[in-house]
């Protein structure tokens, strides 16, 4: 589960001042849940994502992360998250099972336990053919496929993705996308930021709009539209960035 | 933080290090190729040359010597000296190497040497151009027997004992250790090397644990993990060390491996006239001991400096510059004077050069060698807590 209490960041910029990146977020995401944080470019969701991923510390407030403390326990955290985002690239000298097999040591995981994992993982995802390939030498798909196996080989309870699908071509894309259902299935906690309407409606069970690096509105599809009266979800989250009520 | 992760973040750097070509030619093709071929590949080279211009004759100008035929003769017949005809062009011909000297002799020189008059021979030549310093040489020589003869003509004339003109002969004789005599001629230049190679090892690697990591997006991906951010500096700092420490070991055998093959081939290490030096496994192992507290320091200040850097352009940039501040202090240690005390033995780099050359010679002063390794250590500390403090900082990771 997902527990976030008031998060907040501040940037200091020589130019421009301090930089109110992220203002008093709150939210939960339960287990067996998808929450869509959607936003535009800037609005805050990348740096949201970031501090429940123990990359960035947080300003102000705090969050629980599978029942562990960001502020507290950041490695534990990071013991229990899977986080997959564009900018989380892949090693590439490394293979495609060396990568994996980095991880899963890094998270503490035995060498018979890993093997196995490993083979679970590369079966399940079709990776059997280039497991012995540089990452570098693989095509973007074969590149993500790596990296969700990445981000799955210690089976974390809860799954953060950062616009997963950005700059993927649609079969990709779909790929992700079903991974994120699977996720779901399996009973993970999934928080999943996306500028792309249409995915957000497709996959999310409950929604977070983000705007200027604060939460304005939230809740399922349904009750949004009810809401706002607006017919979809692109109506209803120009309507709230736009300040209405 | 665990040692098993620093273990697992260190192996997986060894291994994609290793598989770069960029660090394979920093840490091993240069110093297994291309020092020997720099240093003992030139050095063999110059000897070479050298030895083929004293094979050569040299083509000598006589000016004047008209009525002094007897000197002119016996120099025509000196073995490798060639006369050209006179000319008044010397200089120039000098100039366009068409001759190697030209040699003046007053008007009645034969003359006076029989007499008792001092007349002056004169020699033109090329200032530091090798085969015109040997033409200088060779003329040296047989001016100086003419001399020492001249001298024994005049002594018997006079019925005086040919040994008047020689009171006494001097002899000087090598009192020192060939230790001491390898620490004397190599101790300065030796530690100096090992430092710019240790320099030149670890920046490499530095720059693509750090900048290059950001620039290919993989910094983000490894800050996911668990290990926490300690664990992953000490296990790079582990990787650039081993780059800076296999460097120099690697540089070190290889011009050793090169100058024994060299000398051995030349005959120079056998026979009475053999290079009388000699270094001590117990000196190597010390100086390689002073140099680990330094590979250290190097390697962590490399780190972080590349670590601020956005990209490895940009890490570039920001570690050319250290070239010069590793050089000075070691170029600092081979001035004359520049002894160690417990000034020196303060500052970084040079303390390490100046006790180094101490230890290859043999001497060791331990007082010293715990203050600057004790130092040094400290120094290293601060660095790697400097280092760690980078990786903390959010503004520095995500610059980009």
């Amino acid at each position: 589960m997902i527990e976030t209490h008031a998060l907040g960041k501040i940037f200091k910029d020589k130019k421009r001042g301090p930089i109110r990146a992220v203002d008093g977020v709150t939210f939960r995401c339960q287990p067996g849940e998808i929450y869509g944080l959607l936003g535009a470019n800037g609005a805050g969701k990348t740096t949201t994502l970031r501090m429940l991923a123990t990359i960035l510390r947080p300003t102000s407030g705090t969050a629980k992360v599978a029942g562990f403390d960001l502020l507290e326990q950041p490695q534990q955290v990071r013991g229990h998250v899977g986080f997959l985002s564009t900018a989380t690239a892949l090693y590439g000298r490394l293979t495609a099972q060396e990568m994996v097999e980095y991880f899963g040591r890094l998270h503490g995981m035995a060498n018979d336990v890993l093997a196995k994992r490993i083979d679970e993982l590369f079966g399940a995802l079709d990776m059997q053919d280039f497991r012995k390939r540089r990452c570098d030498k693989l095509s973007t798909g074969m590149k993500q496929k790596v990296s969700i196996a990445r981000t799955l080989v210690h089976d974390p309870p809860v799954m953060i993705f950062d616009e997963p699908t950005l700059g993927l071509d649609v079969m990709m894309a779909r790929t992700i996308v079903d991974f994120i259902r699977q996720c779901r299935e399996r009973g993970k906690t999934v928080i999943f930021s996306t500028h792309v309407m249409s995915e957000a409606e497709k996959l999310c069970d409950r929604i977070g709009i983000i705007h200027a690096g604060v939460l304005l509105a939230e809740g399922t599809l349904g009750q949004l539209r009810e809401r706002y009266r607006q017919p979809d979800l692109e109506e209803i989250f120009v309507h709230v960035a736009e300040g209405g009520k | 933080m665990s040692w098993r992760s620093i273990g697992i973040v260190y192996r997986k750097e060894l291994i994609d290090s290793l598989r770069d070509r960029r660090t394979v030619i920093s840490m091993i093709v240069i110093p297994v190729l291309a020092m020997p071929l720099l240093t003992v590949g030139i050095g063999y080279l110059s000897v070479s040359l050298i030895a083929r211009a004293r094979r050569e004759v040299s083509r000598i100008m006589v000016l004047g010597g008209a009525d002094s035929p007897g000197v002119v003769d016996a120099l025509r017949g000196t073995e490798k000296i060639e006369l050209a005809p006179e000319s008044p062009d010397f200089a120039t011909q000098l100039e366009n190497k068409q001759i190697r000297a030209a040699v003046e002799i007053p008007p009645g020189f034969e003359a006076a040497l029989k007499g008792s008059d001092s007349p002056t021979v004169t020699i033109f030549y090329y200032e530091d151009e090798t085969r015109s310093d040997i033409a200088v040489e060779r003329l040296n020589a047989f001016f100086n027997h003419l001399k020492g003869a001249t001298v024994q003509q005049r002594l018997v004339a006079h019925d005086l004992p040919p040994g008047l003109a020689q009171p006494f002969e001097i002899l000087s004789k090598n009192a020192v250790s060939p230790e001491k005599l390898f620490g004397n001629r190599f101790g300065a230049i030796i530690p100096y090397f090992i430092i710019l190679l240790c320099m030149t090892g670890a920046m490499y690697p530095a720059m693509d644990l750090t900048a290059g990591e950001k620039e290919r997006g993989t910094m983000e991906t490894i800050l996911c993990s668990p290990v926490p951010r300690t664990g992953l500096v000490i296990g790079k700092f582990l990787m650039v060390l081993t780059a800076s420490l296999a460097t120099a070991a690697l540089a070190l055998v290889s011009m050793a491996f090169s100058v024994v093959v060299v000398l051995q081939s030349k005959g120079v290490l056998d026979g009475p006239e053999g290079l009388r030096m000699a270094v001590h496994a117990t000196s190597v192992f010390g100086v390689f001991a002073m140099i680990l507290p330094i590979a250290m320091l190097m390697s962590l200040v490399m780190l972080t400096i590349s670590l601020f850097a956005k990209s490895f352009r940009e890490a570039q940039s920001y570690l050319s510059p250290m070239t010069i501040v590793v050089i000075f202090p070691a170029i600092f240690s081979m001035l004359p004077g520049v002894e160690l005390n417990a000034k020196t033995a303060l500052v970084p780099i040079l303390n390490t050069s100046l006790v180094s050359k101490e230890i290859l010679a043999g001497t060791f002063h331990w007082n010293y060698i715990v203050l600057i390794f004790a130092s040094t250590c400290v120094y290293a500390a601060l660095a790697m807590v400097a280092a760690v403090r980078m990786f903390n900082r959010e503004e520095v990771l995500f610059r980009n």
